[in-house]
């Protein structure tokens, strides 16, 4: 597996960076851990860990409303969280950043405080065979709700979504087209700025499951001209029970509220309620302060960072994993798209993806076995699972020569 | 954990060439169990005497240690009674979770002693006893539909 030379490590300095994560240190087995199941959750920098740490220790105190000091520090930073995502997902405003617990809340949200008031019986939604159980359960609980039908478009055998197969599907009934930018289960990149131009022509409402496609590129709201943009803290190299819905403002202001509680009020009596101004109409009850600002401080890591670098690294990391795992017998990687992220999914002939799974993390090697919450991608392969590596920016090729020298043993005790 | 104490030579031995594999016909109970975290699915069919499993045999697709568990099982319950399949399916369980459990007069059902060091395996172990029992329950006369001819 060493035969791929063409492959220089790039400027980025991967061993500087793997510093920044205490749990890379880690031995398991005896052996130091290779993380590659990012794409299931992403560590945490020092950063992180230590800005959780210090709002814990020296400024919790329930957010808004309090008159003391702690609660004015637990604010400001809570709502500083708040404004580096503006930056980050080039928002208009901080009215259009809603805290959530994680993507799987954003969309519900989106299907229930959207969709269901709208929607019709006869209405459609339209989304692709890629998404994640995340953006198929939401969508056929409201068809179910309101007669509304969930209308799928294909992907071909590479797992390609192409442009013109959604197009023919968006008619007048398509009210909602939600969309993942990168699939979890295959790693294809989704050509999502054209899909989103050709339902905004049809004046159709887009959303956009960016859980896997934060950690690998830029996004612009602006720029995709997405409705609504949905992503999880803990993919994103910061905490877990914390993600973001944004929300294009005009559509929120006509949004009811999802949930009813405390701080999504202006004033409360027995006859009327009225509710607050955004983004706080969606945030009922106490959030998540600490992860918010964990996943704020993951953002300002990762704005600190050679981020053209860190993705050249990845793809490099990626062309190497996709040709080492081609030049050993048996090995077949599922999912062969034009563009990928640096995700490659696999089978062994013979190997179940739990035995593999299994043998490779007595090797301290972490990756994902299973379904990945994608049932119908694995249903169009044929497959009931399958093994899945992959990386972030720490990543090493070292640890993907570890990978194959792993499989190599599984096919040695199954000979 | 060494993972040749998972891996035994007869759980590799029983993947490889899992016994009593394929379809039954006639059968007193057809009964799929399903392990959701992995997809992995395996249908047990039973012929009943009586009180007695007079055959078992099982089809589906799983990793190795959810194949070679199924194939020990048929072997292990073909001839027994209800009531002695059932206690033996109480002491494979016992033996996947419990460190203490003995493992003696288990025969060949030993061989998944290595499981209970893997927490996350041992569903793949559990899920063809599982469904042996709900086929079993619905092999129960008492639980048939009335079927008549006249």
């Amino acid at each position: 597996m060493k035969n791929i030379a063409l492959v220089k490590e790039p400027r980025f300095n991967v061993i500087s960076v793997r510093d920044d994560f205490p749990v890379l240190a880690r031995m398991i087995h005896g052996k130091p851990l290779a993380y590659l199941d990012n794409g299931a959750s992403a560590q945490r920098p020092t950063a992180v860990i230590d800005a959780v740490d210090d709002y814990e220790r020296h400024h919790h105190a329930n957010i808004h409303r309090g008159v003391h000091t702690l609660s004015q520090e637990a604010t400001s930073l809570y709502e500083a969280a708040r404004d580096r995502l503006v930056g980050f997902l080039h928002a208009r405003a901080r009215s259009e950043i809603i805290f959530v617990r994680g993507t799987t809340e954003a969309i519900n949200l989106v299907a229930q405080s959207y969709a269901r008031p709208l929607l019709k019986s006869g209405d459609e939604i339209l989304i692709t065979y890629l998404e994640h159980h995340a953006n198929i359960v939401p969508w056929q609980i409201v068809c179910e709700q309101t007669g509304a039908k969930l209308v799928v478009a294909p992907m071909d055998e590479h797992g390609d979504v192409h442009v013109d197969a959604v197009e023919s599907l968006m008619s007048e009934r398509t009210r909602l087209f939600a969309c993942t930018q990168v699939s979890n289960a295959l790693g294809t990149i989704l050509p999502v700025r054209r899909l989103i131009a050709a339902a905004r022509a049809r004046g159709i409402i887009t959303l956009i499951d960016g859980a896997q496609a934060v950690p690998h590129m830029p996004v612009d709201v602006q720029d995709l001209d997405c409705d609504f943009y949905a992503f999880s803290g803990h993919k994103l190299f910061g905490p877990t029970g914390i993600g973001v819905l944004y929300g294009r403002e005009s559509i929120l202001e006509r949004m009811p509220p999802w949930q009813g509680g405390g701080d999504m009020i202006l004033a409360v009596s027995f006859g009327k309620t009225t509710y607050n101004a955004l983004p706080y109409k969606f945030e009922a009850g106490t959030p998540n302060i600490s992860g918010a600002i964990g996943l704020g401080s993951a953002i300002a890591y990762l704005g600190a960072m050679d981020r053209d670098g860190a993705h050249a690294h990845e793809h490099a990391l990626l062309s190497y994993a996709t040709d080492s795992l081609r030049s050993i017998a048996g090995v077949r990687i599922v999912g062969t798209a034009r563009e990928k992220a640096s995700l490659v999914s696999f089978v062994v002939a013979d190997i179940h993806p739990h035995d593999l799974g299994t043998i490779l993390d007595e090797d301290a090697i972490a990756i994902r076995t299973g379904h990945h919450c994608a049932m119908p991608v694995m249903d169009f392969f044929k497959l009931a699972a399958t093994a899945r590596a992959s990386f972030a920016f720490y990543n090493t090729f070292d640890e993907i020569d570890r990978l194959g020298a792993g499989i190599l043993r599984a096919r040695s005790i199954f000979a | 954990m060494e993972l040749n104490d998972l891996y035994r030579d007869v759980i590799l031995d029983h993947n490889r060439h899992p016994r009593n594999f394929g379809v039954l016909e006639p059968a007193d109970a057809s009964v799929e169990g399903f392990n959701p975290i992995c997809g992995d699915r395996l249908t047990v069919r039973l012929k009943m005497l009586g009180d007695e499993i007079a055959n078992i045999r099982f089809e589906g697709q799983g990793c190795a240690i959810s194949t070679a568990s199924a194939s020990l099982m048929t072997e292990a319950v073909k001839g027994k009674t209800r009531t002695e399949a059932l206690a033996l399916f109480e002491r494979v369980h016992r033996l996947l979770t419990d460190d203490a459990a003995p493992s003696d007069a288990l025969g060949k059902l030993a061989a998944l002693s290595g499981v209970r060091e893997y927490p996350a395996r041992v569903k793949c172990a559990s899920l063809c006893w599982h469904t042996l029992a709900s086929a079993l329950q619905s092999a129960d006369p008492q639980h048939l539909p009335a079927v008549s001819t006249e």
